[in-house]
């Protein structure tokens, strides 16, 4: 359909190209979407539940496939390589990811959660790397100051907003390209929510952003580029500024002011 | 009177009884075991002689305990590996599917086989096995015992670690994988971290069922009233010795066995309470 407001980004950092994704046999969450993520952005994927939306972000990183009898069709492209060709366990290093609800390891320490992609991966350093990591990575979430004296507590016993921070700085730890969120404000209070905001803007300096959200207002706060997706099809896809002062599509009109979802 | 008041005179008068069944036991109990305790004391609990000759009678407790604690924590460690990698197929790698739902339901049929059909398979079938395999005694001893323990125990290690593996959320094992992590480092890293410790209170409710087990060991162990001298020699337990002679006992012999009953009571006690404690503390 030619008439989609879809803009094309010079450089992407991410490709998506005719991406289609089915639970058991032709029951598609995602159908045929094509999109192009700019570097050092944050890009909000919205639309009502249940419209694909997780689907598509675990689809960059091949999360989706632990379900059984997933069927993917189509190309993601990241940095250039096709990540459906690669290794699965090396495309998920290749990215981040952070959840919903704030899910630190409980068995172990604020510090051993933050390295925690380096043990998951056998990957031996020496004591003055991992503090080095730890620390950049604590300070990049801004979290640093306020657990630097109890960094071999247990990562539960912080607030919620804490802990999803520490969630944030242990998807960096690894030096992702992609930093991809599924809702992760969803189960915070508003000032942690503002906090976790303010981290993601300042973030995009150096890491690319995805970021599923079925809070508008969020998106129009923090997110650079929207996509708006509607029964596991790609609507449109627009700067924020753009799509929320002047939508294309009829749907992307409705779903923005309220007539459904 | 109202009718609310007699249901509740009925429920406080049968709950009471139950009480007095409970005590009376114990009472009972203690009382049966004075005469031992008065005749042999503490000395007792790690004297091994065991003799009946009328005129010199000498008994003491040593040879069933050794045999009842080797037993069961052969038998333990014996049902580790197996219980274990059951428990994470049915609460890891193939949750919620048939197979799965199949396998459990074996699991469970184990527990419910009645003591005396496995000290029958033992007898009959495992016994003439490691009598082929060139075991002495005739296929008796401790390690006979043990192996039919262990399989007998199976089922209460793996039922508790499969709940607790199969309620390690979803979202750690996700946050894990999003990492580059296989399932094996998944396993290793989130999943058994996280279940431990009611796996490790699995073991313990499990290793509890073995001290007590009876009819099975008393078929299988040989009943020789002696510590015994080798992993493959015969043995007695607290349990079997029991079995074995109150037939025949009385007076004194009577008495030690009773208070070879109240120690192996005691022992379970204490192992079931640990084992409760932990599953308690993790909510």
């Amino acid at each position: 359909m030619s008439e989609k407001n879809i803009i094309k980004i010079k450089d992407p950092i991410l490709s998506i190209q005719n991406l289609s994704v089915a639970y058991d046999k032709n029951n598609y969450a995602v159908k045929d979407v094509s999109v192009e993520v700019k570097k050092n952005t944050v890009t909000a994927i919205m639309g009502p539940s249940g419209c694909g939306k997780s689907t598509l972000l675990r689809a960059l990183n091949r999360m989706h496939e632990l379900y059984e009898n997933i069927e993917t069709k189509g190309t993601v492209l990241l940095n250039g390589q096709d990540i459906y060709k690669l290794p699965t366990i090396r495309v998920r290093r290749m990215t981040g990811m952070v959840f919903q609800r704030p899910n630190p390891f409980p068995t172990m320490s604020i510090y051993d959660n933050v390295i925690a992609g380096y043990k998951l991966n056998g990957i031996r350093l020496k004591k003055s790397e991992k503090d080095e990591i730890v620390e950049r990575s604590l300070r990049d979430v801004v979290l640093w100051e306020e657990v630097k004296d109890s960094l071999f507590k247990k990562g539960t016993f912080l607030s919620g907003g804490q802990q999803q921070r520490l969630c944030i700085a242990r998807a960096l730890a690894f030096g992702p390209e992609v930093i991809l969120l599924d809702e992760p404000t969803s189960a915070l209070d508003p000032v942690a929510t503002s906090k976790v905001e303010d981290l993601l803007t300042k973030l995009k300096e150096n890491y690319t952003i995805i970021l599923v959200t079925h809070n508008m207002a969020q998106a129009a706060r923090i997110s650079d580029y929207s996509l708006f997706m509607y029964l596991g099809e790609l609507v449109e896809y627009d700067k924020t500024k753009n799509m929320f002062t002047n939508p294309q599509d009829k749907r992307t009109e409705e779903y923005l002011t309220g007539k459904f979802g | 009177m109202n009718s609310d008041k007699i249901t509740r005179i009925v429920l406080y008068s049968f709950s009471f009884l139950i009480i007095l069944v409970a005590g009376g036991m114990v009472f009972s109990l203690v009382g049966g075991a004075i005469p031992a305790i008065k005749t042999f004391g503490l000395q007792f609990i790690w004297s091994n002689v065991w003799d009946p000759t009328e005129g010199s009678e000498n008994y003491g407790a040593l040879p069933f305990i050794a045999g009842t604690l080797i037993t069961s924590f052969v038998a333990l460690i014996l049902c580790l590996p197996l219980s274990l990698a059951t428990s994470l197929f049915l609460g890891e790698y193939f949750r919620n599917t048939r197979i799965a739902r199949i396998i459990g339901l074996m699991v469970d049929l184990l527990a419910g086989i009645p003591s005396i059909v496995y000290g029958l398979w033992g007898f009959y079938v495992l016994r003439p096995f490691l009598i082929d395999m060139g075991f002495e005694n005739q296929g008796f001893g401790v390690f006979t015992s043990s192996l039919i323990l262990a399989i007998m125990i199976i089922p209460y290690a793996t039922s508790l670690g499969n709940e607790i593996i199969s309620m390690v959320p979803n979202d750690l094992k996700e946050a894990a994988y999003s990492m580059g992590a296989t399932r094996m480092e998944v396993i290793s890293t989130v999943i058994l971290p996280t279940a431990r410790s009611g796996i490790f209170a699995g073991y313990i409710l499990a290793f509890g069922r073995a001290l007590g087990e009876t009819m099975a060991v008393t078929m299988l162990i040989g009943n020789s009233n002696r510590v015994p001298d080798s992993f493959f020699g015969t043995g007695n337990t607290m349990a079997s010795v029991i079995a074995n002679q109150f037939g025949e006992a009385d007076g004194l012999k009577l008495s030690s066995l009773i208070v070879i009953g109240l120690l192996l009571f005691l022992i379970t006690g204490i192992v079931n309470g640990i084992g409760k404690l932990i599953i308690k503390k993790m909510g």
